[in-house]
């Protein structure tokens, strides 16, 4: 006979110390220390009613409306849920009568200045202040005097317009602006029954993040100007999706009606962008409205021009130009870009290619990475909120991928890891970075390697996870001295992981789906001097545009000359298409499915919303329709058979099996067996005989099409200047805002000086794809560094 | 062996016999110099303390239970033992916002005494172990921020304020504040927000207790300009003496400042928790009675926001465990009388306005609630309001005060006492404070109110016809 020791038969739990349970309406709810009560009773069905309170901000206790008792030594006490942290054994009761009596009263006081002029307010039928009068109001109000009047609306920003009689104060618009996106441009003025909400004189509340404040205002105070009395909230149709102006992927909801887009809301996904967007990501869907949209696919006519053609002629036209190009050689033939589609558009181009023994393919854009930085030990975003240290060896993160910005600020704000900003001048971040190593174009590898003798610099690095954000931080400088600072990087910091950072929306999704040189194929720079040389019989473009992107205005200007047949897939005319032979309309972003990759490796859906516009189709099927055309069955006649292709076809996309995941956080690429960067002495680029070395990239709004032909955001974007650091400005001999002439040993433009402290001594920052004169002219992507001459004009 | 300093009961003493622990220096026309206050014995407090163990002079501080005087009457030497002990710095603010309505006590000391609270400062940061002090003064007080200022330069160049006070290792600056005029900066939490540099309004405690989490997120000890006022007497004279004065509960002396239909008013130093009501409002030595020897209609106890007394609570002392039972609170000493010619209405109107415009604006039902409290007496004060509107007051009272609110008992109205404190729906007290003029009022005086109503008219049954004619043929 066996005796059970009973203490034995049940294996030890690990306590966790910070686990409490409390009590909420006689439901006993689970919960973690420091959590308040409103985020506990979440989790339950009885919903405590709430305005100021939102769960990515810090909690403020300002409406009141979310008042419950707690169970006190004294009997119960009234506290506000959302500031009120749950202790082990606390009771609380959200629905005595009590509670109903005083959340009914901070009801009627807020609906009694407020005008309640829903029927024509774009927030009414999604309004939280309706809804909740409705649960949790009492009902009729008492309140016979006059109400609060304000001039209505009032701009408080280009798309940004406030209704000050609608505002019921709770503090989120000003919370978000100053906590989150570190705007602090609105806040309260005036006090009592007079406050308000209100920009600082004279300046607009200009910011990156602002239409986030239009999204989480709780009544229809703040409305974003693309979308004011554009649809009724109950004739909407919604989609989740995904964002793919700028790679970080935010999850949105896609929003039409009446078959047009209307509207973009951020979807709070833990690991990528917690609902916030950026205006630009939130604001372009206008570009898909837009007029100029292709309809229809063009063919140059005999006056070379381009004119509307049927899709068989225009088809049948592009493969006899394919093929006539194959059959000089297959390397006569290159496809440049690929980021803009889905996944699925780039493994049929892929695939295409493939089949057509096309090896000269790119997807970047002479302006991104080698592709084995996806093969070093990679990071994830949401790894940016508990690593130690987050090196930042990136291009400004607020201009570029603002929601990554985000995340970073939000580390160094609750100081839960230290930024170091390895950059040739200040970034958006510079203010919250722990170790600022600014450092002029070319010295960035030595002057990392010499960070290896700062003891608490090493110390920091050693004391936990590290986290290197990498991408081209200078786009006059060479990919390969990136390469070189990242060696430096993971030579200190071994255990550190990397998280590239390429800014077109798909470009890993399409690398991963084959859309990048192989088999000594050409990459985009020298597909272009190719085509320059007159090697290039076919050049297809998709959805790009080298004479605009491509950071070299001189080579994308002969390469595109020097193409003989060019073939465009595109949604606008746009100046490289402009040029081509043939030009295939496309489906734009909500008009077609699909998955897109964003720049951690994460695949999630992007989701159909409208019909596409005219006769456009997605990408993918106008690969297989060529395909067929040129005699290539790529074996695929639906967009669920390529999903499913690809699934099995490329080994990275291998986890998007999973469906529902895809469609909501998404899922991480499968990696390859990671590599390792060996340090190379990288030849200290030395001057040339001109003075100032040359900082290139990119502001958020640009003249990129999508901002370009959304009206909301094309006249945001500043225009071209030539910014120096004050010291250097004596130096030139002209007055700031003075036109000077700007002299690279490629060309010359005139540009207007500007200064900035953000800029290094001896370096000039030229911000790129702006109005006015075109930076591109300066740059050579065969140089490792470019050095300037700044003159005054005489 | 010290001998019990006795003092009689307030009643009947001659001025002589009263002691002046804040005030002794008023009576000299250069008290804010520093050459007056070092011929007065001043800094000699901090000399004494800086003589002794920190520590030691904490638990004098402790043992005197000086109890706060800026309205919440915590005890001071406790109030500094709540500070975590490890994290550092920590800091003292004093909080010389005083703006409760009545209220001029503070102002007086700063004015006319500003070495002696710099002194006060002092001897707090040294027994606390504060590393620096900020003095904010209420934006208003020009005259005491000059003196304040002015005396800390003196302070400064004499060695008294700065590195190594004294000779000592003790070393502390003072950074003196001044507000931009917002009544609510005068809570603690809001003055922190000021401080900061940001919109003066209130912080939740939790978590923002300031003795944990205060300004720029250090343990903040904030006291009231008074409090440390009484700090360098304490430390010459010692706690026996000090407690010696006074009841066990509420020793020492405070400072009142009368104010309203009174022959005599300004502010006294009096002895705590013997001195009534009646001593201070009818004694010789203080306001010498109603002016015109009129009747005692009603009078604040404590400041604009706290509920009202009439006669019948004439004799109770200025003991806070006494009035808060009977309905009220000793708050921040400032004491409204108001005689029989007074109208009601239109002294609450005045209270209530004040509230609801000095409310912040971040409590929904103080914001929304204040200004409809104030509109709906506009109209009853002007003769316009009806029945229903009196209601509606109390309704919306209840909105930002739910439950029972505190009252003081009325042996003619035959109401008994709702003690003191009320619930509330908003984070401070200026929410609760814009209804509770209107609430004693209403309670107390509701006749007058109800006089001032629109009667109902009796319509003439001729008119009536006509009209139904008239609408009949349209």
């Amino acid at each position: 006979m066996t005796t059970v020791d009973s203490s034995n038969a049940t294996p030890e739990v690990a306590v966790d110390p910070n686990a409490v349970s409390v009590t909420i309406n006689g439901k006993v709810v689970a919960a973690r220390k420091g959590e308040m009560i409103i985020a506990a009773a979440d989790r339950t069905d009885d919903f405590i009613p709430r305005f100021c309170y939102h769960p990515r901000m810090e909690p403020v206790g300002m409406c009141r409306q979310c008042l419950v008792e707690v169970v006190g030594p004294r009997g119960p006490m009234m506290v506000v849920s959302c500031m009120t942290p749950v202790a082990d054994g606390q009771v609380v009761n959200t629905e005595t009568e009590g509670v109903k009596k005083a959340q009914e009263g901070v009801l009627e006081l807020l609906l009694a200045n407020h005008p309640l002029d829903c029927p024509v307010c774009d927030k009414g039928g999604e309004c939280p202040l309706q809804d909740q009068a409705f649960s949790h109001g009492p009902g009729e109000s008492r309140f016979v005097e006059e109400k609060r009047h304000y001039e209505k609306p009032i701009a408080i920003s280009e798309n940004v317009y406030l209704d000050r009689e609608r505002c019921i104060l709770c503090d989120r618009c000003t919370r978000f602006a100053d906590e989150v996106a570190g705007d602090a441009l609105i806040s309260f003025t005036s006090r009592g029954n007079n406050t308000q909400v209100m920009t600082f004189p004279d300046e607009p509340f200009s910011s990156y993040f602002s239409g986030n404040t239009v999204q989480i205002c709780p009544v229809g105070a703040l409305t974003a100007k693309p979308y004011r009395f554009k649809a009724r909230p109950w004739d909407i149709e919604h989609v989740e999706s995904t964002c793919t102006t700028c790679s970080v992927g935010c999850r949105t909801v896609v929003q039409s009606s009446r078959d047009e887009l209307v509207r973009y809301q951020g979807v709070d996904s833990q690991p990528v962008n917690w609902g916030w967007l950026c205006d630009k990501g939130r604001f372009n869907f206008e570009s898909i409205n837009s007029k100029d949209r292709l309809t229809t696919p063009l063919i140059k006519d005999a006056s070379g021009n381009l004119s509307a053609t049927s899709w068989s002629v225009a088809i049948d036209s592009a493969a006899r130009m394919l093929r006539t190009a194959l059959t000089v050689s297959p390397q006569s033939v290159a496809f440049i870009g690929g980021a803009r589609g889905t996944n699925e558009d780039a493994f049929a181009w892929a695939q295409l290619a493939n089949a057509l023994g096309v090896d000269s393919r790119d997807s970047q854009m002479a302006d991104g990475l080698p592709p084995q930085v996806f093969s070093l030990p990679q990071a994830t975003i949401a790894d940016i909120d508990t690593a130690k240290t987050i090196i930042l060896l990136a291009p400004d993160l607020k201009e570029e991928l603002p929601v990554l910005y985000l995340r970073v600020r939000h580390a160094a704000e609750k100081r839960a890891g230290r930024v170091v900003e390895v950059s040739p001048r200040a970034t958006g971040l510079a203010g919250k970075a722990w170790k600022k190593v600014h450092v002029e174009p070319g010295k960035t590898a030595a002057a990392l390697r010499a960070l290896a003798t700062d003891a608490a610099f090493t110390a920091q690095l050693a004391s936990g996870s590290v986290v290197v954000i990498v991408g081209r931080m200078n786009l006059a400088e060479s990919e390969e001295s990136v390469v070189h600072a990242l060696a430096e990087v993971l030579h200190m910091a071994p255990h550190a992981t990397v998280l590239p950072v390429l800014r077109r929306g798909n470009v890993r999704g399409a690398i991963t789906a084959g859309l990048t040189p192989r088999n000594g194929g050409k990459s985009t720079a020298e597909i272009l001097e190719a085509a320059a040389a007159g090697k290039i019989e076919c050049l297809v473009l998709l959805g790009a545009d080298p004479l605009s992107d491509v950071p070299d205005a001189d080579l994308a200007r002969r390469g595109i000359s020097g193409a003989r047949n060019i073939i465009a897939i595109d949604t606008f005319i746009t100046q490289s298409s402009a040029l081509a032979d043939i030009v295939l309309p496309a489906a734009a972003y909500g008009e077609k499915e699909g998955t897109t990759t964003n720049v951690e490796g994460r695949i999630s859906n992007v989701a159909q919303s409208i019909t596409p516009v005219g006769t456009s189709r997605p990408d993918w099927m106008i690969a297989v329709e060529l395909g067929t055309a040129t005699s290539h069955d790529l074996g695929v006649a639906s967009y669920n058979e390529l999903h499913a292709a690809m699934i099995s076809g490329v080994r990275e996309f291998a986890p998007a099996v999973d469906t529902h995941a895809v469609q909501h956080d998404g899922v991480i690429v499968a990696h390859p067996t990671p590599i390792t960067l060996t340090r190379t002495d990288s030849a200290s680029s030395e001057r040339n005989s001109y003075d100032y070395r040359a900082v290139v990239s990119r502001k958020l709004y640009d003249n990129a099409i999508g901002t370009a032909k959304s009206p909301s955001l094309a006249t945001l974007g500043e225009t071209s200047a030539v910014i120096v650091n004050p010291l250097d400005v004596p130096r030139i001999g002209a007055q700031v805002g003075e036109s000077v002439r700007v002299t690279s040993p490629r060309g010359s433009i005139a540009l207007p000086l500007h200064e900035s402290v953000d800029v290094l001594r001896g370096t000039a920052w030229l911000p790129i794809n702006l109005g006015g004169s075109d930076v591109r002219e300066l740059l050579d992507v065969a140089k490792d560094v470019i050095d300037l001459k700044i003159e005054k004009m005489s | 062996m010290t001998t019990a300093i006795r003092y009689p009961h307030a009643t009947g003493f001659v001025a002589g016999d009263r002691p002046k622990i804040v005030t002794s220096r008023f009576e000299h026309a250069d008290s804010f110099t520093l050459e007056r206050f070092l011929s007065t014995g001043g800094y000699a407090g901090l000399r004494k303390a800086l003589g002794r163990v920190a520590t030691d002079v904490h638990e004098e501080v402790k043992s005197a239970t000086v109890l706060g005087r800026g309205g919440a009457g915590f005890p001071a030497g406790t109030k500094w033992g709540l500070t975590p002990q490890q994290v550092f710095p920590k800091y003292l603010v004093v909080n010389g916002d005083e703006s409760e309505p009545g209220t001029y006590k503070d102002r007086l000391l700063m004015e006319r005494d500003p070495h002696q609270l710099i002194e006060g400062c002092l001897i707090a940061c040294y027994a606390a172990g504060l590393s620096q002090c900020f003095l904010y003064i209420r934006g208003e007080m020009a005259l005491a921020q000059e003196r304040v200022a002015t005396a800390l330069n003196e302070a400064y160049a004499a060695g008294y304020v700065g590195k190594n006070i004294l000779g000592s290792k003790f070393s502390v600056d003072i950074v003196l504040h001044w507000g931009a005029g917002a009544y609510v900066v005068g809570e603690e939490t809001a003055l922190i927000e000021s401080l900061e540099g940001n919109r003066g309004m209130p912080r939740l405690k939790p978590p923002f207790f300031p003795a944990a989490n205060g300004l720029y997120g250090q343990p903040t000890i904030v006291n009231n300009v008074e409090t440390l006022a009484n700090l360098p007497w304490l430390m010459v004279n010692g706690s026996e003496a000090y407690t010696a004065i006074g009841t066990k509960t509420s020793p020492g002396t405070r400072m009142v400042a009368v104010s309203g239909h009174v022959k005599n008013p300004g502010v006294f130093e009096i002895i705590n928790g013997t001195t009534t009501f009646r001593d201070l409002l009818y004694g010789a030595e203080f306001c010498g009675g109603i002016r015109n020897d009129n009747e005692l209609k009603a009078f604040v106890p404590g400041g604009g926001s706290a509920p009202w007394f009439t006669a019948d609570q004439l004799d109770l002392p200025f003991e806070a465990s006494q009035v808060g039972p009977a309905g009220s609170m000793l708050g921040s000493g400032a004491i409204m009388v108001m005689d029989s010619t007074t109208d009601i209405p239109a002294a609450a109107l005045t209270l209530t306005h004040f509230y609801a415009h000095e409310s912040c604006g971040k409590c929904t039902p103080c914001r929304e609630g204040g200004t409809w409290l104030e509109r709906i007496l506009t109209r009853i004060v002007e003769g316009t309001g009806t029945e229903a509107d009196l209601q509606q007051i109390l309704e919306v009272g209840a909105m930002i005060c739910p439950g029972d609110f505190p009252h003081a008992s009325n042996e003619k109205l035959g109401l008994t006492a709702v003690p003191f404190p009320y619930k509330m729906t908003t984070i401070c007290f200026v929410g609760p404070s814009a209804f509770a003029p209107l609430h004693s009022a209403i309670t107390l005086f509701r006749s007058e109110f109800e006089a001032r109503l629109v009667k109902r008219i009796s319509i003439p049954v001729t008119a009536v016809s006509t009209t139904s004619k008239v609408l009949a043929s349209q």
